[in-house]
């Protein structure tokens, strides 16, 4: 079977409906669709909790933001991007406020904004502690307006076709039926989103596993940056469910065993009462994660089933401000840990929720494969650098997603050809290959859960918080066992409606190619920087390494010079 | 405790189109432990017993409305609900109610999907937005807040004994998310959805059952924006009678 | 797509108090029609004089008839108390507790029916 679209989206995320809605603002005689695993108002979009990050306050500017991520990304960030983004973040979240978003507002009507990690002024848009649920809401609501925007929810994308470097199109199955699609398009977004769950302990949802990382690597585009994984600092143990920052900027305290305010005593400046931005718990992700694991080796954690915690404490905040600024977080306390903040300690601990790299793109999110574009988590432009500031992920979704829309309508507009039949022969053979994988996978000698839990844990002990050559080259040598014994593995299943079974093999090859390249680029930098702490190299290295890296599906790993405009690299300096 | 590891028994309904003419049950054993939901028992199935078994689950924090079932003959969300709460057991986990069966515990929502759009669940402004922002008071948000509250789990739809006999009612949700426009300070949108709402399929086919709002577990109360529109709709038919077109509004 | 279409128990209704109370109030449109005709057939009996209406009272008294209209006024209370238990739902005030509403709500019935039994006992 075979459909035809100008343009395809994957994904029905925060980045893949604003991609979708500016084609067809754009131009609305494209036909577009978008192509998403769940129903696009399930994607993970909806779990973000904090805020969205925009300067909208008086007495802050575009600068002020550019700074603070530039500095929070320790320079490994392109400056040219990031001034694009502080100076659209604001028309966006607007745009957003215009199409009904509930965001959290002052006594006098107009938006209100709280502090967050890493950022100097308050200028984070916040729905409470609900911000990615309205945001994406939103979206997906307003889009049901677009009635041209043809949606294949509940399709799970396996390939992209490529020929004569160009993308022209998807294949995908319809997991109801297992039909199988060959989809062509002039051009391709991919918008599917990070790959938390190559870690065994995360805040991303189950459907967060790299594919459209995989899939645009497989078609050619190379991988930036994929070293650089955000730990954030709090995640209730078991689930890992994250606790949002938001907590922190309300006044939250992170303790050690002896009830200390342990952050003190690593450089990010001295405790007050009232929180103090750019300081302390208001510190970034990165720094913060890794003052736990010192806490940890000084044996001042606490230790339980589910490893060592510290604790975050906001009772002093009262249950009038957590009810109303954080009515979520004692939600997910009370139904998940059986606890009541506003009288109990919350217990914490780092856990993996962000990645930075991507999918290397441009400015306007074009990949260097031709009609092929990404934006979202999934894409590096890269604004966010070796660690990422919490509340700019979300305006970048938008930012970039309309960003990589507008340049992919203008991309079709002037293309005069259409693909040629290797294209159609390629979308036959990805069919023949999946049927194949059903059938022949029942022989196997290998559980694909066993296979994904050690690929977790290799990842957590080999490529954590810190790593370094030894446990890197132990990580890599592990995923190349695994990869084998992963030809190995069998299915139970081999029924084509709703076969879960199949999509989890699938997601679990791209995985461990994903798991591959994050290991083959932390390898090869041998510095400090951000998220990336190697014990064997603990000092950033501007001379060598203020530069991307790139990882070609060949393994082969080169640099990219960082675009610098108005902030020379320097000292990463907080609390003082 | 270490030595005798507690275990519970979850009786799952299967349905393999195809292979079952009908839904049969199958039980399996998994671990007891205080911090498992029912979701944690159905993925220890999945990764260690029956790889077979298909379910949705996405966030596992109770927001992406994925992993609605019905567990021990209520609509639960399976990563909100905890195995202990049922101990010693069995647990019974069937797919949601009123929705046609496609595999297993995974139920087909496209009536809902459908349904969803005709109440036009989006801002409808007369003129061009502001330069910056809508102002809007925080008590004017509260008007709508908590039916903008709405995951789209469905389970509202699986308790609801008029969706199960007139499978034309809009339902619960729909109904809900068309009042959180219709209540939002910066809607004049009311009229367009109205045809919709106050239609007999709409509002009208509810009779304050109410289970809709006990099962919601967002809280939303789609049973209160239901009866809410009620009052709104026979006062503007009411009004259409009586005014002279002008004065209408 | 083969899917399967749930069947609805044929007491399904026995499974929750809610749902047996739902069939009732659907029930109950047979109750209210029977008060309605009952009506009817009152106001062409008083308009066709005085030996007519005693006839009809007479027949009201019968034993069967008396416990159809005690049945028919249970149904019709069932309806004004599930009405009145939706109203602070339906009728939003601002700044007035929901309870108020409701408690006006059974202020007004009580008001009305003592209204009534005035003019009957006077
Ligand atoms: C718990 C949590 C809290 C967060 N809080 C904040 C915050 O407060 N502020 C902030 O700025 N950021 C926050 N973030 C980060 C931010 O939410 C994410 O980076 C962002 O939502 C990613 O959006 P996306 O559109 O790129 O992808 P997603 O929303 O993840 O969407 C991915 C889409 O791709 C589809 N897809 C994936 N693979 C396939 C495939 N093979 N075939 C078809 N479709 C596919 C999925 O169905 C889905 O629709 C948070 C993240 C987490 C995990
Ligand atoms: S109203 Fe409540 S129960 Fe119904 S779909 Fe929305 S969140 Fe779920
Ligand atoms: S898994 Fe998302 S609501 Fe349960």
């Amino acid at each position: 079977m075979t459909a035809f679209h100008n343009i395809v989206v994957v994904g029905g995320g925060g980045a893949g409906l604003r991609a979708a809605t500016a084609i067809a603002e754009a131009n609305p005689l494209l036909s577009v669709a978008i192509v998403s695993k769940v129903y696009p108002m399930r994607s993970h979009t909806v779990s973000a909790e904090g805020g969205a990050a925009a300067v909208i306050a008086d007495d802050d500017s575009l600068d002020e933001h550019a700074y603070d991520t530039v500095s929070g990304g320790d320079w490994l960030v392109e400056q040219d991007a990031v001034e694009a983004f502080v100076r659209e973040a604001p028309t966006e979240l607007l745009r957003l406020e215009h199409q009904g978003c509930p965001w959290s507002r002052q006594p006098d009507g107009r938006i209100a904004v709280r502090a967050f990690g890493g950022m100097k002024k308050k200028r984070t848009w916040f729905a409470a502690d609900k911000t990615g649920f309205h945001l994406l809401h939103t979206l997906f609501q307003t889009a049901l307006s677009y009635q041209d925007i043809v949606r294949y929810d509940e399709w799970f994308v396996t390939k992209l076709l490529e020929d004569e470097g160009g993308v022209h199109g998807v294949v995908a199955v319809e997991l109801a039926t297992g039909r199988i699609e060959t989809i062509i398009a002039n051009a391709v977004i991919v918008c599917t989103g990070g790959c938390g769950r190559v870690f065994p302990f995360t805040t991303n949802a189950n459907i967060k596993t790299g594919d459209g990382m995989a899939l645009a690597h497989r078609a050619g585009a190379p991988l930036k940056d994929m070293e650089f994984v955000q730990y954030h600092p709090t995640g209730l143990p078991f689930t890992g469910i994250l606790i949002t920052e938001a907590t922190r900027a309300e006044g939250g305290w992170l303790l050690n065993k002896d009830g200390y305010r342990y952050l003190q005593d690593y450089d990010l400046g001295r405790p007050t009462a009232e929180p103090v931005l750019r300081s302390m718990e208001l510190g970034p992700r990165d720094r913060l994660s890794q003052a736990f694991m010192h806490e940890h080796a000084k044996g001042r954690t606490i230790e339980t089933p589910y490893g060592p915690i510290v604790h975050l404490d906001l009772r002093h905040l009262g249950a009038h401000v957590i009810d109303t600024k954080l009515p979520f977080v004692r939600e997910l306390c009370s139904k998940y840990q059986n606890i009541d903040p506003v009288k109990e300690l919350i217990p914490v601990r780092p856990v993996v929720h962000y990645m930075m790299g991507g999918i290397h793109t441009d400015i306007d999110g074009a990949t260097p494969v031709g009609g092929l574009y990404a934006a979202g988590e999934v894409a590096c432009v890269s604004i966010n650098g070796a660690n990422r500031l919490g509340s700019n992920s979300l305006p970048e979704l938008l930012v970039f997603g309309a960003r990589a829309g507008k340049a992919a309508a203008e991309y079709v507009r002037e293309l005069k050809t259409g693909p040629r039949s290797a294209v159609y022969a390629q979308g036959r053979d990805e069919e023949r290959r999946l049927r194949h994988e059903l059938g022949k996978r029942t022989e196997g000698t290998e559980r694909i859960a066993d296979i994904r839990t050690e690929m977790q844990t290799t990842m957590e002990e080999g490529a954590g918080i810190y790593r370094d050559g030894d446990s890197l080259d132990k990580a890599a040598v592990k995923l190349h066992e695994l990869r084998e014994r992963f030809d190995r593995a069998a299915i139970d299943d081999h029924s084509s409606e709703f076969n879960t079974e199949l999509i989890a093999l699938l997601e679990l090859d791209f995985m461990l190619d994903i798991a591959q390249s994050i290991v083959a680029c932390a390898g090869r930098r041998t510095e400090s920087r951000g998220a990336h702490q190697r014990t064997d190299f603990p000092k950033r290295d501007d001379e060598h390494f203020l530069a991307h890296s790139l990882v070609h599906h060949s393994g082969r790993v080169e640099y990219l010079p960082v675009t610098i405009t108005r902030w020379p690299p320097g000292e990463r300096v907080y609390g003082r | 405790m270490k030595n005798t590891p507690k275990t519970i028994t979850m009786q799952v309904t299967r349905f393999r189109p195809g292979e079952d003419e009908a839904p049969v049950v199958q039980s399996y054993e998994v671990p007891l432990r205080k911090e498992w939901a029912v979701l944690d028992g159905l993925n220890h199935i999945k990764d260690h017993l029956d790889g077979t078994l298909s379910y949705r689950w996405s966030c596992r924090m109770g927001i992406c409305g994925s992993c609605g079932m019905t567990v021990n003959g209520k609509p639960q969300l399976s990563c909100a609900t905890f195995l202990t709460d049922y101990a010693p057991g069995p647990v019974r986990v069937e797919p949601l109610r009123n929705f046609p069966v496609i595999r297993d515990l995974v139920v087909d929502i496209s009536d809902f999907m459908e349904k969803l759009p005709k109440v036009k669940p989006w801002l409808i402004h007369d003129g061009e937005p502001p330069e910056g922002e809508f102002l809007q008071t925080p008590r004017e948000m509260d008007e709508y807040k908590k039916y903008s509250m709405c995951i789209n789990c469905m389970l509202c739809y699986s308790a609801c004994p008029v969706y199960a006999l007139e499978p034309e009612f809009l339902g619960p949700a729909a109904i809900a998310l068309g009042q959180r426009y219709n209540l939002d300070s910066r809607d004049d949108g009311a009229e367009d959805r109205r045809d919709v709402l106050a239609s007999a399929a709409g509002v009208w086919a509810c009779t304050f059952v109410g289970e809709c709002s006990t099962a919601c577990p967002k809280g939303v109360d789609p049973a209160g924006a239901i009866q809410r529109y009620k009052l709104t709709a026979a006062v503007s038919a009411l009004k259409d009678y009586l005014l002279p077109r002008g004065a209408r509004r | 797509m083969s899917a399967h279409q749930q069947p609805v128990s044929a007491f399904w209704w026995l499974h929750q108090w809610s749902y047996l109370l739902f069939v009732l109030r659907e029930l109950s449109s047979v109750f209210v029609a029977w008060f309605v005709v009952y009506l009817l057939m009152l106001v062409s009996a008083v308009s066709a004089g005085q030996g007519p209406y005693e006839d009809f009272l007479a027949w009201s008294g019968q034993g069967w008839v008396l416990v159809l209209n005690v049945v028919a006024l249970a149904f019709v209370l069932l309806h004004a108390v599930t009405w009145f238990a939706l109203a602070p739902r339906a009728i939003v005030v601002p700044r007035v507790p929901p309870w108020v509403v409701l408690v006006a709500h059974y202020l007004a019935w009580a008001v009305l029916s003592a209204g009534v039994v005035w003019v009957v006992l006077r």
